[in-house]
């Protein structure tokens, strides 16, 4: 079996966002890029699956411009196979990526696309429930337990008032949430061998797939800035500002 | 230009989470319809119903509905945004989540996740990176497939109406997916998103045991719980408590962080609470930053305090 994980490059969680002075988008230059954390975890639930023996190759993919190489060269330092780059310029939004991801899937035929949730920058949310619609494929969001069998995989998903567990027909998308798994840290012999595995370059461009945005980003703002209170010598001072200053209690 | 609110519901109650959606869709427009799709839920439907500002109530019953799985109401909703929808709305919840993102696909559409206001019929306001940078978004589709964050939207409060519910036709089983099980956590504290006062922990409480000092407190004040990432991870409380960016959103009159640092991964999902209380020894905590009261102290000598003082 075969098991596609598309990666997405963000900026790193720990990074203070700014906003560009133009307003059009938020300052890259400088900042520290990296593979976004839900699309490691993604990794690291094939890269397990791998290892217990279930699956044969493990494929890492993302879409965007040249320098995404690196996260693909992240995801093949865990230990993932080979790396397939859908290289454009255009500026992406879920459909569009989603569309790619489809070319690339009905090329590859992989049984399993373990996808992370959500990308910590633009928080969507929907990447790989839109590849799953495109392909007529089940769809297994939010899972914190993947069990695979010959020809299902049973997900258990964290929801809002608890756990949900699924049995989803393969082939079919998983999305990671947080506590599927930690991923492992990356070794120097491996990353050094990551240098070597292969990468195939595609031009997405070129392809036949509507990746045009159709949503417009008009302004971007920061929210309204809170500031900080005051600090409070007991607990006494807390409850007393609590019901006569504040009224809440 | 008709409005479909897709509800979330057990086939028993309708989730409170439609309330804030129909009051972010009366500032669209003036036809809402409400889709329950489920089986035997036409008590649901009559939930639905009872809301003021909505015009009608879909009832789809089928047992491949049972569950409320994406992969079956999906193609359902797709059937019925060909009788003139232009707005499709759900809330931003695990439900809203998992199945929206779908139904946009097979639209054709982008979709827009979380939307804190409604500036205009195609335009509106979501945040992105963690709540820090708030994005104004122009969809040009033709169709909106909207998640909507329940906490920035009043909820449409008077349920006195009786709109006409009308069965409609379910769309046929696909079948690629089933339900195995399901873990509720049960609990007579109120809901997370719809509390008045929320009380949460992280780390620092240090193990599952010293949640109890929680629980107290939030008896006394009728306080939901609720957790950071790092509570969550070490087990000291389930999933779904999680109040972040990746977890629940709640905007209460009252937080109270305990024993929280404050990563701006925690703040995403508490930071438009009305009135924020951080308790934790660390006075350099970030917390501090938007907390409009601070106390820097052991948190273990704090609580029961606490809770002498609020019973008196």
């Amino acid at each position: 079996m075969k098991i596609l994980v598309p990666v997405k490059r963000t900026i790193d969680a720990n990074i203070h966002v700014r906003i560009k002075s133009d307003g059009t988008g938020v300052e890259q230059e400088n900042v520290k890029m990296g593979i976004n954390p839900f699309c490691e975890i993604a990794v690291e639930a094939a890269l397990q699956m791998k290892e217990a023996g279930a699956v044969e190759e493990v494929i890492v993919v993302t879409v965007g411009q040249n320098v995404c190489e690196d996260v693909l060269r992240h995801g093949l330092a865990m230990g993932a196979d080979r790396g397939i780059l859908m290289e454009t310029d255009q500026s992406l939004q879920p459909l569009g990526i989603a569309r790619v991801l489809e070319y690339v899937i009905k090329k590859e035929s992989p049984q399993l696309v373990i996808a992370g949730k959500q990308s910590i920058d633009s928080d969507n949310n929907q990447t790989g429930q839109m590849l799953a619609a495109l392909l007529g494929w089940p769809q297994g969001t939010f899972a914190s337990k993947i069990e695979i069998t010959l020809d299902h995989v049973k997900v258990t998903r964290e929801v809002d008032k608890g756990l949900r567990t699924l049995s989803l027909q393969l082939p079919a998308v998983v999305t990671t949430d947080l506590r599927l798994n930690e991923p492992r840290y990356l070794s120097l012999p491996n990353i050094m061998k990551a240098r070597k595995k292969p990468i195939d370059i595609i031009n997405a461009s070129e392809l036949e797939i509507n990746i045009i945005p159709q949503l417009k980003t008009l302004k971007l703002e920061y929210p309204p800035k809170r500031n900080g209170g005051v600090r409070l010598a007991s607990v006494e001072d807390l409850v007393d500002k609590l019901r006569n200053e504040a009224r809440v209690i | 230009m008709g409005i479909l609110i897709i509800a979330e519901h057990d086939n028993h109650i309708l989730s409170e989470s439609v309330l804030p959606v129909v009051s972010a869709a009366t500032q669209l427009g003036k036809d809402i319809t409400i889709l329950v799709a489920g089986q035997d839920c036409h008590k649901v439907a009559e939930q639905a119903a009872s809301i003021n500002g909505i015009t009608r109530v879909w009832l789809a019953e089928a047992e491949h509905y049972q569950h409320q799985l994406a992969e079956e109401l999906a193609p359902l909703i797709v059937d019925q945004v060909a009788k003139g929808i232009n707005h499709v709305m759900a809330p931003s919840s695990t439900f809203g989540k998992d199945l929206m993102p779908r139904v946009a696909a097979m639209l054709n559409v982008e979709q827009l996740s979380d939307i804190t206001v409604i500036v205009s019929e195609d335009t509106f306001v979501r945040p992105t990176y963690a709540g820090n940078v708030m994005a104004t978004v122009k969809c040009e589709g033709p169709v909106k497939v909207i998640t909507v964050r329940t906490t920035a939207f009043e909820p449409v409060n008077v349920r006195d109406s009786a709109a006409e519910i009308i069965s409609i036709n379910a769309a046929p089983k696909l079948g690629v997916s089933e339900f195995v099980e399901g873990i509720v956590t049960e609990s007579d504290r109120p809901d997370l998103n719809t509390a008045r006062v929320v009380i949460s922990g992280g780390r620092g409480l240090g193990d599952a045991e010293s949640f109890k000092l929680l629980e107290k407190i939030a008896d006394q004040l009728g306080a939901a719980i609720g957790a950071s990432r790092a509570a969550v991870d070490a087990g000291y409380i389930s999933n779904d408590h999680q109040v972040g960016q990746t977890g629940r959103v709640v905007a209460p009159e009252l937080y109270i962080a305990v024993g929280i640092s404050g990563a701006i991964q925690h703040l995403a999902g508490m930071k438009d609470s009305k009135v924020i209380v951080a308790i934790n020894k660390d006075p350099e905590a970030p917390i501090f930053e938007i907390a409009d009261y601070g106390l820097v102290a052991d948190l273990f000598q704090v609580l029961p305090e606490l809770s002498d003082a609020l019973s008196k």
